[in-house]
């Protein structure tokens, strides 16, 4: 096998390999999986500072949320 | 407030606010430098003759300044706050963390020092010569041994997606400088590639755009995926589409470098190659900018009175704007009127300034309050100012060098009908004047906005001893 011949090969297989990983990611069994993993960034409660906490330390900021 | 707590264990984020004030400070001292070259591209006689404040010298010290210093700190102090937010467990190697953030200082001041001595190995965002670079290696790869660790300790399953685009940056970045930098000391200070010709070219551009691709992409991309579903106060828009944008694109960025030898003495297959992917990486840029905006999609609303997400969803907007005018680019015959013009200049700060900056600027006003225990930034309207003057700067900037480019462009291919050239070299330059005078305005008006930063971040963080964050039991 020449090594054109070797390239095309390899080409064709990332190419699978890429259909895979979209298959793989649409599959029906990856929903819930996906669903818990995205709620990741809003599950942790590091919110800013709770107003309970931080009663005695207000600033004045004029515009806050 | 999470009631059930992993005893004694709480976040390591020292090291995350070292970052992210080093991140404001260089952002400040990196813009200046490029407002002051900018100024001299007016005024050449503000170098004053002396050669360290030269041109050529100050450009580079520009470059390293904003991409490593202001984008580098950013980029440790997020990925090391969302590795421990998305995997409840403290930062591995406490002691290796503190390594690299004044390790990286260090890195930083010696440039400092370096570049406006004119010590510098010529390849461009990769002057610093071989000293610098044996260090820049070293905090690099305890860079990825403190993160990859901290993944391995997890106690979620799952690795979020911010995770895996800053895993990827950090190995992708760590291979791309050292090889690029092999390189043969000759004395202290002054070192030879050990690659030559075309070579050393097609190493160099290699190095260069996914220097663009993975610096200033897949981390900032990890941080888009962390910062903007927090700010939005909703899960990303696709997190399968998030999955497949990841492998397509640090897939495709790898064989991109070639579009900037267009019309060079590298073979014409590679800068074909080069121009092909670089059109391909459209698909999953445009991918990740959708899959960013839609996380908005029923609360628009939001953006009426969050200037934070407005920083966010704007960044998102010249990511996709300028991950067009990128493949465009690229294409030999656009590239045959843009190569060598100020086009480049316009199209690399509507990266740097709109995607780059804006999404860390939102990403810091979000991460600050989070930091310093505090319930918000000291004033969302001062937020909202730097919104609109960074906005308003990108925009000056781009469109001076826009028009300035093209014609730069169109006047250097102008033939008379003898074959002579219709215009002189000063004629161009003659004519960009005024465009550089509105470039400096925009940059004036962007630099404006981070000295507002400045002032409200200091109004946030003054009175504050920050108290550790405990890490949450898992579930």
């Amino acid at each position: 096998m020449d090594i054109g011949t070797l390239r095309g090969v390899l080409t064709a297989i990332l190419l699978v390999l890429f259909l895979g990983i979209v298959f793989w990611a649409w599959s029906r069994k990856r929903g819930s999986e996906f669903e818990q993993a995205a709620q990741l960034p809003l599950d942790d409660d590091d919110q800013p500072r709770a107003a309970a906490a931080d009663a005695g330390r207000d600033n004045d900021g004029e515009g806050k949320q | 407030m999470q009631s059930a707590t992993v005893a004694n264990e709480s976040y390591n984020d020292t090291v995350v606010r070292q970052f992210t004030i080093m991140t404001i400070a260089w952002g400040v001292v990196g813009m200046f430098v490029g407002l002051y070259i900018a100024a001299q591209l007016i005024w050449p006689g503000l170098s004053f003759d002396l050669p360290y404040l030269t041109y050529s010298r100050l450009r580079p010290l520009h470059t390293n300044a904003v991409i490593f210093a202001f984008g580098g700190c950013a980029l440790f102090a997020t990925a090391y706050y969302v590795v421990q937010r998305t995997s409840h467990v403290r930062l591995a190697f406490g002691k290796l963390a503190a390594f690299t953030f004044w390790g990286w200082q260090a890195v930083i001041v010696l440039a400092a020092v370096t570049l406006p001595l004119g010590i510098t190995q010529s390849k461009e965002y990769a002057e610093l010569e071989w000293p610098i670079d044996l260090l820049i290696a070293v905090v690099w790869v305890a860079f990825a041994v403190v993160f990859l660790g901290t993944i391995a300790r997890r106690r979620i399953r799952h690795i979020y997606v911010a995770n895996w685009f800053y895993a990827a940056f950090i190995i992708t970045v760590a291979v791309l400088h050292i090889f690029n930098n092999l390189a043969i000391p000759v004395t202290l200070w002054k070192s030879y590639p050990i690659y030559t010709g075309v070579v050393d070219a097609m190493m160099q551009w290699w190095y260069g755009h996914n220097a663009v691709g993975f610096f200033l992409t897949a981390g900032f991309l990890g941080m888009m995926y962390y910062f903007v579903p927090k700010q939005a106060g909703r899960p990303v828009y696709s997190y399968r589409l998030s999955v497949v944008h990841f492998w397509a694109l640090i897939a495709i960025y790898m064989w991109a470098g070639p579009h900037h030898l267009h019309y060079t003495s590298l073979p014409d297959w590679a800068q074909s190659l080069g121009m092909v992917f670089s059109l391909i990486l459209l698909a999953p840029s445009w991918g990740g900018m959708i899959n960013g905006i839609m996380t908005l999609s029923g609360a628009w609303h939001k953006l009426r009175t969050d200037p934070i997400l407005k920083f966010m969803i704007v960044a998102l907007s010249f990511y996709g704007m300028s991950t067009f005018e990128g493949p465009m680019m690229s294409i030999k015959t656009v590239n045959a009127l843009s190569h060598y013009t100020d086009w480049t200049i316009g199209h690399v700060h509507s990266g740097a300034l709109g995607w780059v900056a804006m999404m860390t600027i939102g990403s810091l006003y979000c991460l600050i309050p989070r930091l310093f225990n505090k319930d918000a930034m000291y004033s969302t309207k001062l937020i909202d100012v730097h919104f609109w003057t960074s906005t308003i700067g990108v925009v000056l900037y781009a469109v001076s060098m826009w028009i300035s480019g093209i014609t730069q462009g169109l006047m250097w291919r102008a033939f008379n009908d003898d074959g002579t050239l219709t215009y002189s070299f000063i004629e161009t330059v003659k004519f960009t004047y005024p465009y550089y005078g509105l470039r400096l305005l925009g940059g004036l008006v962007f630099f404006s906005g981070m000295l507002v930063m400045v002032w409200n971040v200091w109004k946030t963080v003054a009175d504050v001893r920050p108290e550790p964050v405990a890490v949450p039991q898992p579930a």
